[in-house]
């Protein structure tokens, strides 16, 4: 919603201002005033042209798919784009502003400031969003399930809010999920649930990383023999940073340690299906999704 | 800017970056504080030669030389003899020579300078200081850190001559510093264009040296000579056109009268080439198409048209080997980097070592390492001249995961043997190369490859200790899953043809600093880094590597048994290679991390 009333200049038109001319202003401002009248920006030429959403989806790996995932089914930082509803953008010319200027405050670059070159032509734009729309599930991406029962069970009886914080509420050892309803698909957070240490925190390189940690699992004995088990905050090659079950955080020098392991098995335990029903893991998802959605 | 100006309110700007003739269009708000002197200027009383040093702000004196100033305000007539009188006095003790080719030739007689972009013309960056060694590196301190102001990542490797410090930041920054103490002596900046193509960041690997003056690539695609003493503009030349995504990030290479540079732009479908121009005057000497014309040999290796935008740039420092009077430049990758579709062939001369004739720029041999690549691979590692056996031998450790040992006379390979994760092969050719699996092609639907897109290594310098007879390079294991994605030609357009992807069922990366016996090929020691890491690797004479990790350490190991010995916690990720030299009798080691330039010594 951040930029659906800004009406803003279209990526040909983006230059340095330090390297204007003085005699460039003249130019530049029949340039400005060409491009309004044309509303070059405000209108997709390829809509529902399906070679264009073919020639989109190439243009899509090559500069979205890192974040939002192949398909655009999400990554690890960029949300899943097949949904219908969106948070930034929601006509054709709004995704149009958003790619051709980012999104402020989030990792969403303006095209063309990713220290790659002159980014996409306002064609190579237009295909991305014609893609997408190809790709967009018409129905509802929100389940059936409750958000008002999934909040109740989050909170209460599936113990989700011992680790995991939403809204400002919950506990520390786990990922904060205030965003997460919107950034992965459902199926990829069920199976987070069902299936914890399949992936720990996604994405891998700093990119595409969804949250600054990895979550590995750490346990160390300290030189008197104390053994902690918790959850990495940061570490290098001669200190680690953890936080424990207790919420006790720990700053440890490694060449003092009696010993010191990682792990990738998650520290949250495994929800099977008799632990947590379909139905009751539907009714989280619907939270997650309505707190994203907001 | 040229004429004599001063600089008010200097607190807004540690320093002035000085720029090019063209940079009067566009002034940055430091800048912009700048007024041509006048009684504005002029602060009676606060004249005289003060020791606040680090307030002490640059200007230009008549000539155009910027000159420190010690105190604020502006230069009268009587503080311009005294700095003359200062100057001739810093300058008498400096005893700055010329930098001759002889001097470079022969650096191993002044272990206290740093003169190349490895150190020598063999590329092994070995420092034969020993004054920090195994038994005191416990010890070493920071002495001093030096902030460029730049963002993104640093990847400059300095020079040191007769104690003034010489490197490049982002942007196409180059500046000269007290090797002592890291207070700056000029500093210059190059006015970029705002539509330059960098493929992967604005950034700069380092200068090169000769005579009285440092020669910088720019992003822009020029080549420019600035003066030692002043960093002023001596000779700037177009080597290409930027808009079609030629530029330089390479520290050129200084040999004989020649300033030597390889260009970048493989992810542009330029046609690439290494180039050598007349460092007194920057006439262009000769210029080597590492991507044959029509009716020249390796031509026959492109189908159709392709080689017009065929890649294979140029954009890692080469090393020389005077006794042949031979250069030896590698390559990078064929273009679209990712999709051999539309260039059949082998694609001479991407991803090849060539072994120009230094006068000439004409071909002796070639060798290619990834025929017909398909996964970015360029082969830009520095080619490190060695001997072993009694063999004369170059040594490089491929992006592709492969150790490579050729005979430089030659150019006959000698071995090959994996030295990281790789999927990509499982048999060699007649010459013991190895060939891809045709499965290991980027598909539609994507596929996992190890190494991925940026290698086993990528730009990182290696190092080669003569003492211990190891190579030591910076490495990951990762793997990445390739798809193809047509996409067509569009001059000065990204052109990739294909996007690469964490693999999702992968282990996290892992990185390492590996010890390669080159004899054997095999793996001596590893340390592993928590994270893979950016940075080069530098061996010394003390019996240590220093290598810099992701995680903004710079650490100090044993060159035999690869145990770290020492680490400093340096704030920002490293991407830069390291460096030794002396000043005073006193060993330094220094290198860039975050957005600075750090040096350590003994307390």
């Amino acid at each position: 919603m951040l930029l659906t009333q800004q009406k803003l200049r279209p990526a040909a038109l983006r230059f340095e201002w330090r390297a204007l001319k003085p005699h460039a202003w003249v130019i530049y401002l029949f340039m400005l005033l060409a491009a309004t009248a044309s509303h070059a920006d405000d209108h997709n030429p390829f809509a529902g042209d399906p070679k264009a959403a073919k020639a989109g989806e190439y243009e899509f790996r090559i500069n979205c798919a890192l974040c939002h995932g192949l398909g655009a089914h999400g990554g690890g930082r960029g949300p899943d784009l097949t949904r219908a509803q969106k948070k930034h953008a929601h006509s054709d010319a709004e995704l149009f502003q958003v790619i051709s200027n980012g999104i402020p405050g989030t990792v969403m670059p303006a095209n063309g400031t990713n220290g790659q070159g002159v980014g996409m032509t306002d064609e190579e734009i237009w295909q991305i969003i014609t893609y997408i729309r190809s790709v967009e599930v018409k129905a509802p991406s929100v389940s059936a399930g409750s958000a008002a029962h999934g909040k109740e069970l989050f909170y209460g009886d599936a113990n989700c809010s011992l680790c995991h914080m939403v809204e400002g509420r919950g506990g520390r050892l786990g990922p904060e999920l205030t965003a997460v309803g919107g950034s992965r698909t459902r199926a990829a957070i069920i199976d987070s649930v069902r299936n914890p240490s399949r992936r720990l925190a996604w994405g891998l390189t700093e990119a595409t990383k969804e949250f600054p940690q990895e979550y590995e699992t750490i346990t160390v004995v300290t030189a008197d023999g104390k053994e902690i088990k918790g959850v990495a905050l940061n570490e290098d090659s001669f200190s680690v940073q953890m936080i424990d079950g207790g919420e006790q955080i720990y700053l440890l020098d490694k060449d003092k340690l009696r010993s010191f392991s990682k792990s990738r098995e998650s520290m949250m335990p495994t929800y099977n299906a008799d632990f947590l029903s379909d139905k009751d893991l539907d009714d989280i998802v619907a939270y997650l999704v309505s707190v994203a959605a907001k | 800017m040229r004429g004599r100006v001063c600089i008010q309110a200097f607190e807004m700007s540690v320093r002035l970056w000085k720029s090019g003739p063209l940079r009067a269009a566009s002034l940055s708000k430091a800048e912009a504080a700048i007024r041509p002197c006048g009684s504005l200027g002029l602060k009676p009383g606060s004249l005289g030669l003060s020791s606040r040093g680090a307030e002490a702000p640059f200007f230009h004196d008549p000539s155009g030389r910027p000159v420190k100033m010690l105190g604020t305000g502006c230069p009268g007539a009587t503080i311009k003899i005294l700095m003359t009188l200062l100057l001739v006095s810093v300058f008498a003790i400096q005893g700055l020579a010329q930098v001759t080719f002889e001097r470079l030739l022969n650096s191993g007689k002044e272990p206290q300078n740093w003169m190349t972009y490895s150190g020598d013309y063999s590329g092994r960056r070995f420092s034969s200081l020993d004054q920090i060694n195994t038994t005191n590196a416990h010890a070493l301190t920071a002495k001093w850190v030096f902030q460029t102001g730049a963002t993104g990542k640093l990847e400059t490797s300095p020079l040191v001559v007769d104690g003034i410090l010489y490197a490049t930041a982002q942007d196409d920054r180059a500046f000269a510093l007290d090797a002592r103490t890291g207070r700056p002596i000029w500093l210059y900046q190059h006015q970029l264009p705002g539509d330059i193509r960098p493929c992967c960041g604005r950034v700069n690997r380092g200068l090169a040296i000769l005579g009285d003056k440092v020669f910088l690539g720019t992003l822009d695609a020029h080549v420019i000579a600035l003066d030692i003493k002043t960093g002023n503009v001596i000779w700037d030349v177009i080597a290409a056109d930027y808009q079609k995504g030629y530029s330089f990030t390479v520290a050129p290479l200084a040999v004989k009268n020649l300033v030597v540079t390889g260009v970048s732009g493989g992810e542009y479908g330029v046609r690439g080439f290494i180039d050598a121009y007349d460092a007194a005057t920057g006439e262009r000497k000769w210029r080597f198409y590492t991507v044959p014309g029509p009716g020249e040999p390796g031509h026959e290796t492109w189908e159709g048209d392709s080689w017009k935008i065929g890649g294979a740039p140029a954009w890692n420092t080469g090393t020389y080997d005077a006794t042949t009077n031979q250069i030896f430049w590698p390559t990078g990758n064929p273009s679209p980097s990712n999709r051999g579709e539309g260039r059949a062939g082998d694609n001479l001369y991407s991803n090849t070592l060539l072994a120009l004739n230094a006068d000439t720029g004409k071909m002796n041999w070639y060798f290619q390492f990834t025929k017909h690549d398909e996964h970015d691979w360029d082969a830009t590692q520095v080619p490190v001249i060695l001997d072993a056996g009694g063999k004369h031998l170059i040594a490089q450790a491929n992006r592709n995961g492969f150790f490579y040992v050729i005979d430089r006379a030659t150019g006959k390979l000698i071995s090959a043997n994996a030295y990281g994760k790789t999927t990509w092969s499982d048999s060699k050719d007649a010459d013991g190369r190895p060939i891809a699996k045709k499965e290991a092609s980027p598909t539609l639907e994507g596929h996992t490859v190890c190494p991925g897109a940026l290698g086993t290594t990528n730009f990182m310098a290696p190092a080669f200790n003569p003492q211990t007879s190891l190579f030591y390079v910076t490495a990951r294991d990762q793997c990445d899953i390739f798809s193809t994605a047509p996409q067509p030609y569009e001059a000065g357009h990204a052109y990739y043809g294909s996007a690469y992807f964490p693999s999702e069922e992968a282990e996290p990366y892992r990185g390492f600093l590996k010890a390669i016996d080159p004899a054997t090929g095999e793996i001596k020691w590893k340390f592993e880094h928590t994270s893979p890491t950016w940075s080069g690797v530098l061996s010394t004479a003390g019996g240590l590597v220093f290598t810099g990790d992701a995680e903004g350490n710079f650490i100090a190991l044993d060159a035999a048994a690869g145990k770290a010995l020492w680490h400093f916690q340096m704030g920002g990720a490293v991407y830069a290679a390291p460096i030794a030299f002396a000043v005073d009798g006193k060993e330094y080691v220094a290198i860039a991390a975050g957005s600075a330039v750090y040096a350590f010594a003994l307390p």
